[in-house]
């Protein structure tokens, strides 16, 4: 039987949600339609809205559906980018090192077509972002600002960020904030209105857009959500029958609406718990790890409050992350390297770079994630499959070097 | 598996005989193109999904390891060093003999794999005392073992060529066609993988600039001048715009590259005429002469063929090895008939029939022709 620890990359469906969407692909009805068909598809739509908008601390106007978490990172990047430079000048795009590529190709697509200056702040060596810089920066320039865009938990490494200190800074300076949280959505209370009025938030300024994914939550691929505060203006990236107060155009999927209200109910309902099951199941696999390989290297937060408790991620010196997944894999586990793939084709990641890690550290990085189903059976069998594995891959680490071939 | 035709059928033919096996593509670069062009058929990300697909009908896993660094270090830097030295290099052998039979053989072993199964044409049969032996594959004008005489023994013990036997390309093709492949017509690749658009000179350029300077003629005499001597290549003719005319007004040939001075050396094309040639960097694909019983001991001449391009044609030579007293041995080839257009930084590789008995990286050529005559 084969074990999946690869959740971060997707997350099997939950049952309720793959009962959810089959139900829904049965029916027929656009819900901008007028008739009764339409009508019954827009109270499931609307329904389902309201559900994930709640998991979320948010109204149900306040919930923009997208195609996915990618889409709605570049919504919440470019729509705000865009709409704070009617009023005023603000080139300026404001960010940690190591976030996602949705996040970092976006960014470096407005420098590149629209002039944008990226500013980059830098991490620490467990991956936290220099809070001191963003308010230095904020301090300086808030007013040539679009906007502060952060990972809630960096995807990778697990590294959860000071939300609740950058929502105050950014609310204070008066500048927009969104939050990726495609990798935290599940693993964490991720939510609008609470962290605003903590923070302090005035309209349209502080925390005001979050982009989360259902399939990482045990919903299916194909549909994401940007959660927008109803002070916050944006920009549209789809043009067209102005659906979704405008901001998202284009018909809306009914059935997969209904899917991820199905997985981010289930998620509400258990999120303590299941967080709770799964730090530990994660404090063992890490224990596990550190006795086979006692010079492999925990990346990111050690602190068990600080990462994604469903996030162990490690550099093994002398191992190539991708001999070890290979290893795995062939042994029935599947585990990531964690870092971009184009067409399979691997890349040291620049998290760990961004985290001062080198370049040969972060070739021997290998990350581990657990979801909604993982067991301890999971994590025992992968301990089981990780002393072979690791052994071949330093053998075969030393390869990758210089080899008994060279001459 | 590069998505090509040739390794996928090679790993069809591997699946087929029973073997447990994996389909590996190599991330040969960081920066992968998106999309195949021109004549090219390996390294974009469409040839990776092209592999994929094969893998993905022949049911087996696959995947991209990534060699980008050592090929950079190993093949790429090699090339412009060997290149700005004035040589001609091959950066094709440079790649069997450094990443796919070093890097990826000894990363495969140390995995738990016993072989790695290419695409190329060659054979790898038992000799006379059971030792194995690198011959040229049964399709002639597909024939690789050129590219391949770099392999020690060592390396072809755990080399497999499925393709060898097989009497042609054509046949190849047809063959994937009946196992429904969707490569079976892709068009073939000519050009250096790394040099997508084919203009090795502008690419080199890029790299190391161009400074000009002389062209002068075998006694030193200018006779005009060059943007770059990279440019040039020992055997070319065109292209040289030279001021002053030969004496006896005949076409003049580039016959060395100076890179120290930053001169290229022309004359006439009799002087191309290649008596001898030496490289101290050689090697054998197996047993060495003396082993294979070619020669009683070190230091005599044995009959042979020697090749210098992949696709040039073999011609009947004597080779031995120069034990050089002080300095480091060498392989010594003499060609019967003076070969044109030899220039160092090329391989030579000495064939005894269809066997490959080894090969040198060209350090020197001594002319036919000496100065003055």
């Amino acid at each position: 039987m084969p074990v999946y620890l690869d959740h971060a990359a997707t997350t099997p469906m939950r049952p309720e949600a793959v009962a959810a969407l089959t139900a829904a692909l049965g029916t027929v009805g656009n819900p901008a339609s007028i008739h009764s068909a339409g009508q019954r598809a827009k109270r499931s739509l609307e329904e389902s809205r309201a559900v994930v908008a709640a998991t979320l601390d948010a109204d149900p106007i306040e919930l923009v559906f997208t195609g996915n978490g990618t889409e709605a990172i570049n919504l919440a990047i470019k729509g705000l980018s865009w709409q704070r430079q009617h009023d005023a000048e603000r080139p300026r795009i404001v960010l940690p090192a190591g976030e996602h590529h949705a996040t970092l190709d976006t960014v470096e697509w407005l420098a590149a077509h629209e002039g944008a200056e990226i500013v980059e702040l830098p991490l620490d060596e467990l991956g936290r972002l220099d809070v001191d810089a963003l308010a230095a920066e904020l301090e300086a320039n808030a007013d040539r600002i679009a906007l502060v865009t952060m990972l809630w938990a960096n995807n990778e490494v697990g590294t959860v960020q000071p939300v609740a200190r950058v929502a105050e800074l950014t609310a204070a300076a008066g500048v927009p904030l969104h939050l990726d949280a495609v990798a935290a959505y599940g693993q964490l209370p991720v939510g609008l209105h609470a962290l605003r009025a903590e923070s302090g938030a005035q309209p349209g300024a502080g925390l005001v857009a979050i982009s989360v994914s259902a399939h990482k939550i045990g919903g299916p691929a194909g549909i994401g959500a940007l959660v927008l505060d109803r002070t916050g203006r944006i920009e549209p990236l789809i043009h067209g029958g102005g659906q979704q107060r405008r901001v998202r155009s284009g018909t809306q999927d009914v059935a997969a609406a209904a899917s991820f209200a199905a997985a981010a109910e289930a998620v509400a309902l258990r999120l303590d718990a299941d967080a709770e099951r799964m730090a530990a199941l994660r404090d063992r696999l890490i224990a596990g790890v550190a006795a086979v390989a006692p010079d492999a290297v925990l990346s990111g937060d050690p602190a068990p409050s600080g990462r994604l408790p469903g996030n162990a991620h490690f550099a093994f010196p002398g191992c190539e992350g991708d001999s070890l997944l290979f290893l795995l894999d062939a042994a029935g586990v599947a585990v990531s390297t964690g870092s971009a793939c184009q067409a399979g084709v691997p890349e040291p990641s620049h998290v760990l770079l961004a985290m001062g890690r080198s370049e040969s550290e972060a070739r021997g990085a290998l990350r581990i994630t657990l979801g909604h189903d993982s067991s301890e059976d999971d994590v025992d069998a992968f301990l089981a499959a990780l002393p072979a594995a690791h052994e071949r891959a330093a053998k075969a680490g030393l390869a990758a070097r210089r080899t008994s071939f060279d001459r | 598996m590069s998505g090509g035709v040739d390794s996928a059928v090679a790993a069809a033919r591997a699946v087929e005989a029973g073997h447990d096996v994996v389909g590996v593509h190599l991330a040969l670069s960081r920066m992968p193109g998106t999309l195949r062009t021109g004549s090219r058929g390996c390294c974009t990300i469409e040839d990776s999904m092209d592999a994929q697909r094969v893998a993905n009908l022949l049911e087996i896993p696959y995947y991209v390891w990534d060699f980008s660094e050592r090929f950079k270090e190993d093949v790429v830097d090699d090339f412009v060093a060997e290149y700005t030295a004035g040589r001609t290099p091959n950066p094709c052998m440079r790649c069997n003999e450094r990443i796919k039979f070093a890097a990826l053989l000894e990363k495969a072993l140390a995995l738990g794999f016993d072989a790695v199964v290419t695409g190329h044409y060659a054979k790898v049969l038992p000799g006379p005392s059971g030792e194995l032996e690198l011959h040229r594959a049964s399709a002639e004008a597909k024939d690789q073992s050129y590219v391949l005489g770099v392999l020690t023994a060592e390396q072809l013990a755990h080399a497999w060529f499925p393709l060898g036997d097989t009497p042609s390309k054509e046949l190849v093709r047809q063959e994937a066609e009946r196992r429904g492949l969707a490569v079976a017509r892709k068009p073939d690749s000519y050009d250096i993988c790394f040099i997508p658009d084919g203009d090795t000179k502008g690419w080199l350029a890029d790299r190391v600039g161009e400074t000009p300077g002389d062209i002068v003629d075998r006694t030193g005499a200018v006779v005009g001048s060059h943007d770059g001597a990279h440019a040039y290549t020992v055997g070319q003719r065109r292209g040289l715009r030279l001021g002053t005319p030969a004496p006896d007004g005949r076409p003049r040939f580039v016959l060395e590259v100076r890179p120290k001075e930053n001169t290229v050396v022309v004359g006439p094309k009799e002087a191309l005429a290649t008596a001898e040639i030496a490289g101290s960097r050689f090697s054998w694909a197996g047993l060495d002469p003396v082993a294979s019983g070619l020669v009683g001991a070190d230091g005599e001449d044995f009959e042979c063929e020697v090749q210098i391009r992949a696709h040039a044609d073999p011609v009947p030579a004597v080779a031995r090895i120069d034990r050089g007293g002080e300095g480091a041995a060498e392989l010594v080839v003499r060609p019967t008939q003076p070969l044109d257009g030899v220039a160092p930084g090329q391989t030579a590789v000495v064939y005894v029939g269809t066997r490959v008995l080894g090969q040198c990286t060209i350090d020197r050529t001594v002319s036919a022709v000496p100065v003055g005559a």
